[in-house]
């Protein structure tokens, strides 16, 4: 078979194996397997208040409209399993019911569901639903719900809420240079592409959705658990994913609905949330109020490690944002101390968006160090460095590869740090403002359970097949590779198929597990089936579980943000001229959509640093800001030139192939970076993210004109 | 509400359909005629995921009503292909990794497909510093010019890097 073999296709730059689809527009996503006729529409009917009862819906006149199919409220919904369980392992697969009682327990909840022949018929009925509720006071704010926060004994990565080592708040009092500041960061919002949106078909008793979903598995068993059927009797198809970012790694009542609407009219329906219906009907990044104490001797050694986090989840829910996470791996300090605190709101449900934790945790904790860098008179790489470990500061393991001193100093020396003038409003360029400004990576890496099955066809091409997904990471195109490099085969003869729980299970898309644990379970499929080739063969599956990962090591990605921002010295404008970003990732995939990741997570820190933020409405418990216009997202104008390297690292401990995952260490600290180089440009320390222009001004008023 | 009967012209091929008035452009696209590949990111014009290419002109086809279109060349992402080869622009695409989930791409293609001829046409933008003269297609101008394209996935420096080479008269 070594004829026309690529050489180890592995790492290297491939297009992506579905590019010609996606720029076609062939690529079907979940709203695109069926048009008018072929199926009926859905359009969910929202609450407008947040916490209260539905005392009545009358659904005379929509029932009456043209076209419509269905009207559907707690009156006539069918039974299902109630929301949960909360304390569900797989918190994904919980029971997700629609209309199946007449409590609203967010702005914006589904009140009601009307199915018609056409889009614009469902609409239009949707909108002669007339609902009554009787409110009730709800509690919307974070701050104040402070004082009252509990301790969630867990925060979501399944990590214990509070972790201590020595005695940090002895150490802290005695630290010879300390700092002590409350950062905030704001509702944030996944704001996906590709609106969630599912097409269900029965057939019999068999239920298919076509779905969005990073997820197979889960959502298979959660729409089991809710309509209280056989998990054997439900098929999720997800093979292209308009994006995700967390959002749509659980799912939500557009399954339900489509499913429950399609088994009614005995036909297929299929509905997709309106873009605004996104910002309540799905999950969100909660806000966060984090203090951060930091301590060091003299010579810049941090002596106490203090980090507090405040965050927010649903009154239902017990997610908790593992702010803490990155502060706990990241740097050695003898002694330390970390918090989370939750406080259960009456607004919709919080949960992961990309790098859960450490996106804000790091936006937090890595502009802290560098208030610190200044209270000592260091350069802020200086003190990085100072404070680097080989040993997990925690949990006492040794780190399996960690590279994040190389990246700083290899970061350094391309960006032109040395060029960097630590005194604060040194530089300008005509009215503009510059400075420079640096932040640590860091993301844990964890292993899942999967299985794939590799098959050699008759014409001598193999076909992998596996419950995973590809939201745009690239899954398709490495797995690809992978297969190709194990069976020793051109990459063109090798057909990867995912997105459909017929294929064997995997944990799906999420927290930066998918790349490792899904390559991982194809390179052990392949090389079952390449050992058994000359025993005639064709067809083999292996897989991949948390085990084989090596514990006795602790694992994370690292890497090292630069940033250069200009600020307007009259406006308060800020632009990100460059940035780039040095990762020490373990064994890449490949060089191209590996890159792309990274642009991606550091065009996202750009955004968190800069402006993105939703605001809740207090008076009525809904998030003010509801669109694309008003929900700021960084386009390409926003956008300076990115500069992305990645360390040649080999990670002998690590996953089977090496890899790490790198979908969310690009954001990791990336904003940061950004903030620390807009106060080297002004002064201004911004501790209230987002740096919008109005929180500049002060500080520019002070400086020469 | 009564149907009106509208004939549009979609990548050069007459269609002759039966439409509630209501219908927009971009649904009238996808749901009508099957043509999937211009997408539906927002359906109220501020995202760019439905960008068309209409007499020449990209607009946004979800901010418009199917009916309001006889008698125009609608071209879309299904149309720019030409004898199964793949378009300089959506090679570029592939090329320099300028989408991953691929969702706002149709858009982007077609917003950047009209944006080099708007550009060819002289027609200035925000970022232009002396609308008096023919502005040079530099890095901020493209940027300026797709920021009506929203992409989450944030692939948007290879998206300038598609558009750079392909207006350079980039490689097929
Ligand atoms: S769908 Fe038309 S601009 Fe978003
Ligand atoms: S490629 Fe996913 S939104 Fe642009």
């Amino acid at each position: 078979m070594a004829e026309g073999k690529l050489a180890d296709p592995i790492g290297l730059p491939l297009d992506r194996v579905d590019g010609q689809l996606k720029v076609t527009g062939r690529a079907t996503y979940a709203f695109e397997y069926a048009t008018q006729g072929g199926a009926a529409y859905g359009v969910i009917v929202p609450s407008a208040i947040a916490k209260g009862r539905v005392v009545a819906v009358d659904v005379q006149e929509a029932q009456h409209a043209p076209g419509v199919l269905l009207v559907l409220t707690k009156d006539n919904a069918p039974p299902q399993t109630p929301w949960g369980p909360v304390d569900l392992p797989d918190r994904f697969a919980r029971a997700e019911p629609a209309l199946d009682s007449d409590e609203v327990r967010y702005f914006g909840f589904p009140v009601a569901f009307v199915v018609a022949e056409t889009f614009e018929e469902a609409n239009a009925a949707a909108a002669l639903v007339s609902v009554r509720c009787d409110s009730l006071p709800g509690q919307y704010d974070l701050h104040s719900a402070g004082p009252t926060a509990e301790d969630p004994g867990h925060i979501s990565d399944g990590a214990p809420a509070n972790s201590s080592v020595g005695d940090f708040e002895a150490a802290f009092a005695t630290a010879p240079v300390k700092i002590e500041a409350l950062y905030t960061t704001p509702y944030q919002n996944q704001a996906p592409m590709e609106p969630h949106a599912t097409m269900a078909v029965w057939e019999g008793q068999m239920l298919t959705v076509h779905t969005s979903a990073q997820l197979t598995t889960s959502p298979q068993e959660g729409l089991a658990r809710t309509f209280n059927i056989p998990k054997e009797n439900v098929r999720v198809v997800t093979r292209y994913i308009g994006g995700g970012f967390g959002s749509k790694l659980p799912f939500y009542v557009d399954a339900t609905l489509a499913a429950i609407g399609a088994r009614i009219v005995g036909r297929p329906v299929k509905l997709a949330m309106t873009r605004p219906q996104l910002f309540h009907m799905t999950t969100h990044r909660t806000a966060s109020e984090q203090r951060l104490r930091l301590g060091a001797d003299r010579d810049g050694r941090l002596t106490a490690y203090g980090q507090d986090a405040l965050v927010q989840c649903a009154r239902f829910d017990n997610y908790t944002e593992p702010v803490c996470g990155a502060a706990r791996m990241l740097y050695a300090a003898p002694n330390r101390l970390t918090r989370h605190r939750l406080a259960k709101l009456d607004l919709p449900r919080s949960d992961s968006m990309r790098a859960p934790g450490d996106a804000i945790g790091l936006l937090a904790l890595e502009c802290a160090m560098d208030e610190l860098a200044d209270a000592l008179g260091f350069d802020p790489v200086d003190l990085r460095l100072r404070n680097d470990t080989e040993i997990d500061p925690e949990r006492d393991r040794p780190f399996a590869s960690r590279h994040l001193a190389e990246a700083l100093r290899l970061g350094a020396a391309r960006f032109g740090w040395d060029k960097r003038i630590a005194k604060p409003a040194s530089v300008r360029d005509g009215r503009w403002l510059i400075g420079l400004g640096v932040a640590s990576a860091v993301r844990a890496d964890v292993l899942r359970s999967a299985t794939a099955r590799a098959r050699l066809e008759r014409d001598g091409r193999l076909t992998v097949e596996l419950a995973m997904t590809d939201i745009g990471t690239g899954t398709y195109t490495i797995l690809t590779q992978v297969a190709a490099e194990a069976m020793e085969l051109p990459v063109d003869r090798v057909t990867v198929r995912l997105g459909d729980t017929r294929f064997p299970p995997t944990a799906g898309s999420g927290g930066s597990f998918g790349a490792a644990t899904s390559s991982s379970a194809v390179l052990a499929a392949c090389r079952k089936l390449n050992a058994g080739l000359a025993l005639g063969l064709t067809e083999a599956e292996g897989s991949v579980t948390p085990a084989d990962l090596d514990d006795t090591y602790a694992h994370a990605g690292f890497g090292a943000h630069f940033a250069e921002a200009a600020v307007h010295r009259d406006t308060g404008e800020v632009r990100v001229r460059r940035m780039l970003g040095v990762f020490a990732a373990g064994r890449i995939l490949n060089a191209k959509t590996a890159r792309s990741q990274m642009i991606g997570g550091m065009t996202w820190g750009i955004g968190s640093a800069l402006i993105e933020e939703n605001h809740v409405d207090p008076r009525y418990g809904s998030f003010v800001n509801q669109d694309l216009a008003s929900y700021h997202v960084a386009v390409n104008a926003d956008v300076g030139s990115l500069d992305v390297m990645f360390l040649d690292e080999a990670d002998p401990h690590g996953s089977p192939l090496g890899s790490k995952g790198i979908g969310e260490l690009g954001i990791c600290g990336a904003g940061a970076a950004v903030i620390n180089a807009i106060h080297n440009a002004t002064g201004a320390r911004i501790r209230d993210m987002p740096a919008t222009p109005d929180k500049l001004l002060a500080t520019l008023e002070t400086l020469d004109a | 509400m009564h149907n009106e009967n509208v004939a549009l012209t979609v990548n050069g091929r007459r269609h002759a359909l039966d439409l509630d008035p209501r219908v927009t452009l971009l649904d009238a696209l996808r749901e009508n005629l099957g043509m999937t590949g211009t997408k539906k990111g927002c359906d109220q014009g501020q995202c760019g995921a439905c960008t068309v290419i209409v007499n020449g002109q990209r607009i946004n086809s979800c901010l418009t009503l199917a009916v309001m279109h006889a008698g125009d060349e609608i071209t879309t992402i299904e149309g720019l292909e030409e004898d199964g080869n793949l378009h300089p622009m959506q090679a570029a695409f592939v090329r320099h990794d300028g989408l991953q989930c691929g969702y706002c791409t149709p858009g982007q293609i077609c917003s950047a497909v009209a944006l080099l001829a708007e550009h060819k046409a002289g027609w200035p933008s925000y970022a232009t510093a002396d609308v008096a003269t023919a502005p040079v297609l530099t890095d901020g101008e493209i940027a300026e010019r797709m920021s009506g394209n929203v992409c989450r996935c944030s692939a948007y420096s290879n998206i300038v890097s598609a558009i750079r080479d392909v207006a350079e008269g980039g490689r097929i």
